[in-house]
């Protein structure tokens, strides 16, 4: 593996802004919704309680998984596409 | 076939099963004990990280703690959940890739010192050790109520068994018992929990239930669950929370702990690819997710249960003569988990929330204060009960609490034993071990530490009840931070890393220490631990991403302060941001 060649600097870059963007996301559904925004969303009802709540029990878990397989969907497309994939 | 026997059934057909298991898949070289091979698939490995994960407070606990706290405590359902998004994207995949068998040693090899691996290793056994107390003591609990032994009788069964598969088959042995044991814990918790959802709404999906209409009463369940408790002086089950920082930084202090905890870390060091790292994480979550998005359903309706088998008139209306109680409660009694003294001697039972804002309510009703203590690590053991449900889904339960108390006991023996072995042995005293004897360190260990564990599980010292505090802390403020730097930071030198973990951890100490005593011995507090003492309101327990950000800037200060990390780390650095070439990548 050439450790310093050009494709490899932007592969690395790749996982990056797809992590970024990720861990906002992950942020914004937890720390946001579930918890410091959760008042902005207390007029959405859902259920007996508000979008907020569901966020902190369970919207922000079914987001967690949907990331992780995105992540690793893109990653694997990533990888592929600076041939760094495994065989 | 009385309870009893149907309890017996139960558990010594899983422990049977666990126990065939670990003929099969016995060790035969130290890549067998430490990493089962590196050949695991990744649903596989997904499936034996959430057995490895959930604990006995996850299966006992976690419910019983939402249910008293409500919306307040759904840090523990984020908290617990949302590390894995750290792993699968800062940790794993580059671990993996670096191919190598423990948690230290990636600290040490990165960070070019024997230093920091020691205090990786420190950091790893205090963590481990706190987190595998807990363990051994839920089992011994677990043995006591359904298979009526003495708690230390039970602990022992439950240590030979983990001693057979641990010793004999290593991570190997561990990684296929906590399939098995995943499987049970899961059909133990759901199965309860589809029942009770039915009975109350109706809708057999308890996630789903948990927003849906109440039959009984035809509201929504969580608003009926609200109006029943404010009725008796509770908080509102839904209700926001003014803490809002502690709130968010007890939530990432559990995310970053998770991520940082090595017994779950060492996990993905069982995949052949990098790629099988990164959807391992994803499945571990699904897998945990089936029990996690069960638990918060489980404790409002079990909360909810208790109100009214209490109130069955409604809250209106007096509660239960004390002589027509349920049997489940007269069970529990006799543990001594729940609690009745009849305050004001009218033979009922009067659960309230004994504050001073109900004073006036409750002496209008003639109630002299709340009579009934019911211990929350009960609702999740004592639900199938409570729903009337079959015996055999009670044998279930008891099977189910053990298969998560003694898989994650599993894991943290095997990461205390791997440093102990691989870290502390062949990496500092004798490096020229053999294979052969390398193996044998490596069993050796794993039975020490279990014999410790047993012993501590029995005796548990007082530092035992602060898992979120020590474990939690230790994993956020020193080994989290260490890893991703060692990762996403070329610049980041052994003297940066040493200084920032040490800083890390001993800021994060001290602020436990100075709420909840020096070592946790009682009386040497500082200052008591209530919110009002808190610095900016931040609970001791919360303190790790604090700490976590005060290792991550000592580390640069200092790094940036003194030489580059010489030309080789850097290119190991490189070497496992690309996945190409973690087949070839081994310890030999």
């Amino acid at each position: 593996m050439s450790g310093h060649s050009y494709d490899s600097e932007k592969y690395w870059k790749a996982n990056l802004r797809l992590i970024f963007g990720s861990l906002i996301i992950w942020a914004l559904v937890s720390y946001g919704f579930a918890i410091l925004l959760r008042p902005m969303l207390a007029g959405i009802p859902i259920g007996g309680t508000d979008l907020g709540f569901w966020f902190a029990q369970q919207g922000s878990i079914l987001t967690f998984i949907a990331l992780i397989f995105h992540y690793a969907w893109r990653m694997n497309k990533i990888d592929e596409k600076f041939g760094v994939h495994e065989e | 076939m009385s309870q009893f026997a149907i309890n017996i059934m139960f558990v010594g057909g899983s422990f049977l099963l666990y126990i065939l298991i670990a003929i099969w898949a016995k060790a035969g070289s130290t890549k067998d004990f430490y990493v089962a091979g590196g050949g695991v698939h990744p649903v596989t490995n997904g499936m034996a990280i959430g057995a490895d994960w959930m604990s006995a407070a996850s299966f006992i606990s976690m419910a019983g703690l939402i249910a008293a706290g409500g919306y307040a405590n759904s840090t523990f359902l984020m908290g617990w959940t949302g590390g894995y998004v750290l792993l699968a994207m800062l940790l794993a995949p580059y671990l993996r890739k670096f191919g190598k068998f423990t948690v230290p040693e990636f600290i040490g090899d990165r960070f070019y010192s024997k230093n920091a691996r020691l205090v990786a290793v420190l950091c790893l056994i205090v963590a481990s050790v706190t987190y595998v107390i807990g363990q051994m003591a839920g089992a011994g609990v677990a043995f006591s109520r359904f298979l009526e032994v003495e708690s230390t009788v039970g602990l022992m069964i439950a240590a030979v068994v983990v001693f057979i598969y641990a010793v004999l088959g290593g991570m190997k042995g561990i990684t296929y018992t906590q399939v098995a044991q995943y499987c049970v814990l899961i059909i133990a918790y759901t199965i309860p929990a589809v029942f009770i959802s039915m009975q109350l709404t109706g809708n057999p999906v308890p996630p789903l239930g948990l927003f849906s209409t109440h039959i009984d009463s035809g509201m929504p369940i969580l608003d009926k669950l609200n109006q029943v408790i404010t009725d008796l002086g509770f908080n509102e089950y839904t209700a926001d929370i003014d803490n809002k920082l502690n709130m968010v930084l007890f939530t990432l202090s559990l995310m970053i702990g998770t991520a940082g905890l090595p017994h779950v870390i060492i996990r993905f060091f069982t995949v052949p690819k990098v790629a099988d790292a990164r959807w391992s994480a994803g499945w571990a979550l699904v897998f945990i997710a089936l029990l996690y998005l069960t638990a918060p359903a489980v404790a409002s309706m079990a909360r909810l249960n208790l109100m009214t088998t209490i109130y069955p008139d409604g809250t209106a209306a007096e509660p239960i003569q004390y002589d027509e109680r349920p049997n489940w409660v007269r069970e529990w009694e006799v543990t001594g988990l729940i609690q009745f003294t009849d305050k004001n001697e009218d033979g009922r039972i009067q659960l309230y929330n004994d504050v001073p804002a109900f004073q006036e309510q409750a002496d209008a009703r003639g109630w002299n204060g709340n009579e009934l203590v019911v211990n929350r690590d009960i609702l999740v053991l004592a639900n199938p009960e409570i729903a009337n449900l079959p015996g055999w889904v009670i044998g279930l339960i008891a099977a189910g609490g053990l298969a998560a108390a003694l898989s994650t006991a599993a894991g943290l023996l095997l990461a205390i034993s791997s440093a102990v072995s691989h870290d502390l042995i062949k990496g500092s005293i004798n490096p020229a071990i053999s294979e052969k004897g390398e193996l044998l360190a490596a069993r050796i260990s794993m039975a020490v530490a279990i014999v410790v564990a047993t012993y501590l599980g029995a005796n548990p010292p007082g530092f035992a009840a602060q898992v979120v505090a020590l474990a939690f802390g230790i994993a956020a403020a020193s080994l989290f931070p260490a890893l991703m730097m060692g990762i996403f930071s070329k610049r980041v030198n052994n003297t940066g890393a040493i200084a920032g973990m040490l800083t890390g951890l001993g800021f994060t100490l001290a602020y436990i220490f100075v709420y909840k005593g020096w070592l946790f011995i009682p009386g040497t507090n500082n200052l008591p631990d209530t919110p009002e003492n808190w610095v900016l309101g931040i609970s001791p327990l919360s303190i790790g991403a604090v700490g976590a950000i005060v290792n991550f800037a000592v580390a640069f200060i200092v790094s940036n302060a003194t030489e580059e990390p010489p030309v080789e780390i850097q290119e190991l650095v490189e070497s496992v941001r690309y996945p190409r070439g973690s087949g070839q990548a081994q310890d030999h």
